[in-house]
């Protein structure tokens, strides 16, 4: 990090006027290009569209107004997507935060095994999410996978995991989790890692607990970490559902339908684009409120970058 | 590869000039996997054809499933790009339609040979194919859900093996007898299972039809999921799984189900024909295949994809298309399929022919899928057939799941449905 | 590394000991558990018998059932496509904001930013709409298209550029050269580093992506990996279980064993695109 603020003080000006101006932009361009192409452009496009209605056979698109969104608001699917949203939120986002952490405390001691268990922790970050999906799957059969397998051992009966609206978002959770940790873990132990020994000297002279430390000087320290990851998970959360369609397809009765799993159903498989679009601006809000909420946040609590 | 291509195309342009034909290239969207046996013989079938038919070249494209398929084909189409001729399945003919995609068969059927030949199959997978007068669709890749049993479970259950249930009520009786508890109350092995992930509309048809009810007009445009016979035929399955406990609890995936038979972790299972020669190779004990036990009638509905001839095929195209999809159905090529395959040849003709009754002779529960035939219906589809199809699943996996009870969960589905296909009905 | 006053002692030590081991098995499991199956006749698939004999025959019918070669060099093809493009064009950009100045940088600079947080894998209908206006619907070109204007790598290697010290930058224009030439020589190598970590994270990025490549593509010749192996395990038959986990492994193989022979390296790499 040193060596970065250094970089910034070093800033220097190195060209001025018109013709460095166009160089500038003449080496944007191309990234520039692609970026409004694929990300600007189609942020607008999803909120004009979101006002017409679904071209269809010889039928083109009409403006419809807010009719979209009206259908939307009486749409149970979509609340029931959206609140399963929520629900994966509270589900999976502490709790791999906090294995994470507990992952790279582990993995920053020294433990007998260390290798062997950084590698464990961090292989599900590899490792395609439609793969292990398909591995998960097949732990969750009722009676002979291995989830069973084990229970079974002490006398718990057969259960149909996957079949269940009240486990099978749970099981969702729990892949999404296993998924995940090791990967924020890595944050985490880059951060463990820049903290000075001499701090913990310093502390242990003056006579803190462990826990003491921990709670008041390293966690203090990972906030920016936390926050940085804390983002990372929320996004993901809103942006990954392949685990969806390999598991579940969104069932049973939509149990397990998270919202761009929902707007995929809506815009190829029902081919309804438009009703897509105006369920597609329902995520672009929430991602710009996380994007505003980080903003404020870090700017206030933490310097960062 | 291209002086081969070159001398290929010149052999052709002269052998069309010999015809007073253009050459033709017909592309041919398949729902399969790529790689797998089907798409050997569906190569196979393409090229004895153009060997037989030099002028006409088929491109077969396979796409993956069905929904891969039909959402290929209405992308391409709507980018003016579609193929052909493609197999998608038969429920997908309002869609197809709705899109303006697809040209009914008689446009280039006329003459009375091709009449007689529209009018050879089984009038069952012909429900599917035909609205309005018109037929849209012809039956190939044809199949219907049949019931397995374990012959051994039913003998250790004190069953005679060779007597499969013909009714509810025998069903219920074998699955209590089938269903096997340790001492701790949890079943080891289940009675009976019907299958209820992805698409449990279709199995639930093999209850609704022996109920003697239909789930929807021949327009496409009326569903009746809240009739009292639909009701109490989900409740039957309802009360298989929560009340009896002899059907697992909660959704059944399909994809695992026949694994569950060959583990013997359960005794009776519903699933598609389609998986006959699958069973065959992989169950470690005998088996019997049974049609689908009756209540008031019997019954099941017919599944699988037809043969669709789109829009944009020029007129020619569509005269080689219609000789390619003729040939394809011919009673001897229906019935190699059907042997190769498992899924239901599509005549009776095909039947009829020498290697078919060779074949069942020595596999006698292949013929089980045909003798259903006379009782089977149409497959449910509609317009927006996809989302008044999920309508219904929602439905039945809410109540299989206790969700909802029986009679709440259809009549939501149905209000649903009507939601939905309310532009239709002008 | 020096443990420091607050590493675990006794049974405090002992404890922590076997709770990361259990964490450890636990989240190997799955993989274990893949490679059991992946390796033993089916009628293993479910039962764990330390004597199940060993078989290759998984492999080869998964390798016979689908085109997994195909799909093999689709994915290469994607990964480098895109990488290359990526690197190309992220270097330029990031170059242009770390010492470019130039009206409207801070603002264009957030709007690249933007990017972060609404990334292409939620803009699936209009990316589709344009995709198909464009008449590529079904190539890789329309798999990689999205991602390669990567407000990720422009942040990153904005950063790592403005590190570079301005002496080296200078020294290089007295001797006469360009901004591209400087770029080249000055930036580019001093920045290796972060270009290793970045195509490490890319990669895996794309070799792992679902959803986008299954609804743009249609056919064998440009399906990647991940949409192959949905597609073949879907079917509308039975599953086999051993079948489906042999092919999941071949798919997954070479990043796992990229992994496995530069660990070291991933997880560096992992940590330094995640620092900035």
């Amino acid at each position: 990090m040193t060596e970065l603020a250094a970089g910034t003080i070093a800033r220097r000006r190195t060209g001025r006027g018109f013709i460095p101006s166009i160089h500038g932009w003449l080496l944007l361009l191309p990234a520039a290009v692609l970026l409004v192409s694929f990300t600007h452009w189609p942020t607008a496009a999803t909120i004009i569209d979101s006002f017409f209605s679904t071209p269809k056979g010889a039928r083109p698109a009409v403006f419809v107004g807010v009719e979209n969104y009206e259908a939307m608001l009486d749409d149970p699917i979509f609340w029931r997507a959206l609140w399963n949203n929520v629900v994966y939120c509270i589900g999976t986002i502490p709790a791999s935060i906090a294995l994470a952490l507990l992952m790279a405390v582990f993995v920053n001691g020294r433990l007998a095994g260390r290798g062997f268990l950084r590698l464990a922790y961090f292989t599900p970050t590899v490792l395609p999410m439609i793969a292990v999906a398909n591995i998960w799957l097949f732990f969750f059969s009722p009676s002979y996978g291995l989830v069973d397998q084990v229970t079974a051992l002490f006398g718990a009966p057969a259960r149909n995991w996957l079949g269940d609206p009240s486990t099978a978002l749970w099981c969702i959770v729990v892949v999404t989790i296993w998924k995940e940790a090791g990967f924020f873990m890595i944050f985490y132990l880059a951060a463990l890692q820049q903290i000075s020994p001499r701090l913990a000297e310093a502390a242990a002279l003056e006579g803190a607990s462990r826990w003491y430390f921990f709670r008041r000087i390293t966690f203090p320290l990972l906030m920016p970490t936390t926050l940085f990851v804390l983002v990372n998970a929320v996004i993901n959360a809103f942006r990954l559902v392949d685990h969806i369609v390999v598991m579940t397809r969104g069932g049973p009765d939509n149990a397990t339908a998270l919202l761009l799993f929902y707007i995929y159903e809506i815009g190829f498989k029902f081919w309804d684009t438009s009703y897509a679009a105006t369920l597609t601006v329902v995520l672009l809000a929430i991602l710009a409120a996380v994007a505003i909420g980080q903003f404020l946040f870090l700017d206030r609590r933490v310097h960062y970058q | 590869m291209k002086a081969r291509g070159i001398l290929a195309g010149a052999a052709l342009a002269l052998l069309a000039m010999a015809g007073g034909a253009g050459a033709v290239d017909l592309q041919f969207y398949y729902p399969v996997a790529v790689g797998g046996p089907i798409t050997k013989i569906i190569d196979g079938y393409a090229e004895e054809f153009e060997k037989e038919n030099p002028g006409i070249k088929i491109r077969p494209v396979y796409a993956g499933t069905y929904q891969d398929t039909i959402a290929k084909v209405l992308t391409a189409a709507k980018g003016g790009e579609a193929p052909h001729v493609a197999v998608i399945l038969s429920t997908d003919m309002f869609t197809l339609i709705d899109e303006d995609a697809i040209v009914p068969w008689d446009d280039v059927a006329t003459s009375a040979e091709d009449k007689k030949w529209m009018d050879s199959f089984y009038p069952a997978f012909m429900a599917n194919s035909r609205t309005g007068g018109k037929t849209w669709g012809i039956p190939f890749q044809r199949s219907t859900i049949v019931m397995y049993w374990n012959k051994e479970l039913y003998k250790e259950a004190g069953l005679d093996p060779e007597k499969p249930a013909q009714n509810w009520a025998e069903l219920l009786e074998h699955a209590k007898k089938l269903t096997k508890r340790d001492a701790s109350g949890n079943v080891t092995q289940w009675g009976v299972q019907i299958p209820s992930s992805g698409f449990p509309y279709w199995l639930f048809q093999g209850l609704t039809t022996p109920n003697n009810v239909v789930l929807m007009n021949e327009a496409g445009n009326e569903t009746y999921f809240d009739k009292k016979e639909v009701i109490e035929a989900l409740q039957y399955w309802v009360d298989l799984s929560r009340k009896e406990k002899v059907h697992p609890p909660g959704i059944v995936e399909w994809g695992t189900t026949p694994k569950d038979f060959f583990e013997r972790k359960v005794a009776i299972m519903w699933t598609t024909t389609g998986n006959l020669t699958n069973v065959k190779t992989n169950a470690q004990f005998p088996f019997g295949v049974a049609m689908l036990p009756e209540k008031v009638r019997r019954g099941s509905p017919t599944g699988g994809g037809n043969f669709y001839l789109f829009k944009k095929a020029s007129p020619e195209e569509r005269a080689a298309a219609l000789k390619f999809v003729n040939w394809m159905t011919t009673p001897e090529r229906a019935a190699d399929w059907g042997i190769k395959t498992g899924y239901v040849a599509v005549s009776p003709a095909a039947w009829e022919t020498p290697r078919m009754k060779e074949y069942v002779a020595g596999f006698p529960e292949a013929a089980v899928a045909r003798d259903q035939l006379p009782y089977s219906v149409a497959e449910l589809s509609t317009h927006e057939n996809q989302r008044v199809t999920k309508a219904l699943n929602d439905g039945l996996q809410a109540a299989l799941t206790g969700a909802k009870t029986p009679e709440q969960a259809m009549k939501d589905a149905q209000r649903e449905a009507q939601r939905i296909l309310r532009p239709y009905k002008r | 590394m020096n443990e420091g006053p607050y590493a675990a002692t006794g049974a405090a030590r002992a404890l922590e000991t076997v709770g990361a081991w259990l964490l450890g098995i636990l989240w190997i499991l799955p993989l274990a558990y893949a490679i059991w199956t992946a390796f033993h006749p089916s009628e293993y698939a479910v039962r764990f018998v330390p004597t199940a004999p060993l078989t290759l025959e998984n492999f080869a019918h998964a390798w016979a059932a689908a085109p997994f070669a195909r799909y093999f060099f689709n994915t290469i093809v994607l990964c480098a496509m895109i990488l290359a493009a990526q690197l190309f064009l992220c270097t330029l950009a990031a170059y242009a904001f770390a010492r470019f100045e130039f009206r409207g940088r801070e603002i264009a600079f957030l709007l690249v930013l933007v990017q972060l947080m609404i990334m292409p894998d939620v803009l699936i209908v209009e990316n589709y709409r344009t995709m198909h206006t464009l008449g590529i619907l079904d190539t890789i070109l329309a798999i990689g298209l999205p991602y390669m204007g990567s407000a990720f790598g422009i942040f990153l290697l904005r950063q790592t550029f403005k590190m570079v010290p301005k002496e080296l930058d200078e020294a290089a224009r007295v001797e006469g050269a360009g901004a591209l030439e400087v770029l080249w020589k000055v930036y580019v190598p001093l920045a290796k580093p972060v270009y290793i970590a970045f195509g490490l994270v890319s990669v895996s990025y794309h070799w792992n992506n679902f959803l986008w490549p299954l609804i743009v593509t249609n056919s064998v010749e440009t399906r990647p990996l991940t949409v192959g192996l949905q597609i073949f395990a879907s079917v509308d038959q039975g599953i086999d279980w051993s079948i489906i986990t042999a092919a999941t492994l071949m798919t997954s193989a070479p990043l796992l064993v990229g992994f496995l022979l530069f660990q070291r390296q991933f997880v560096q790499s992992f940590m330094r695109a995640g620092i900035k």
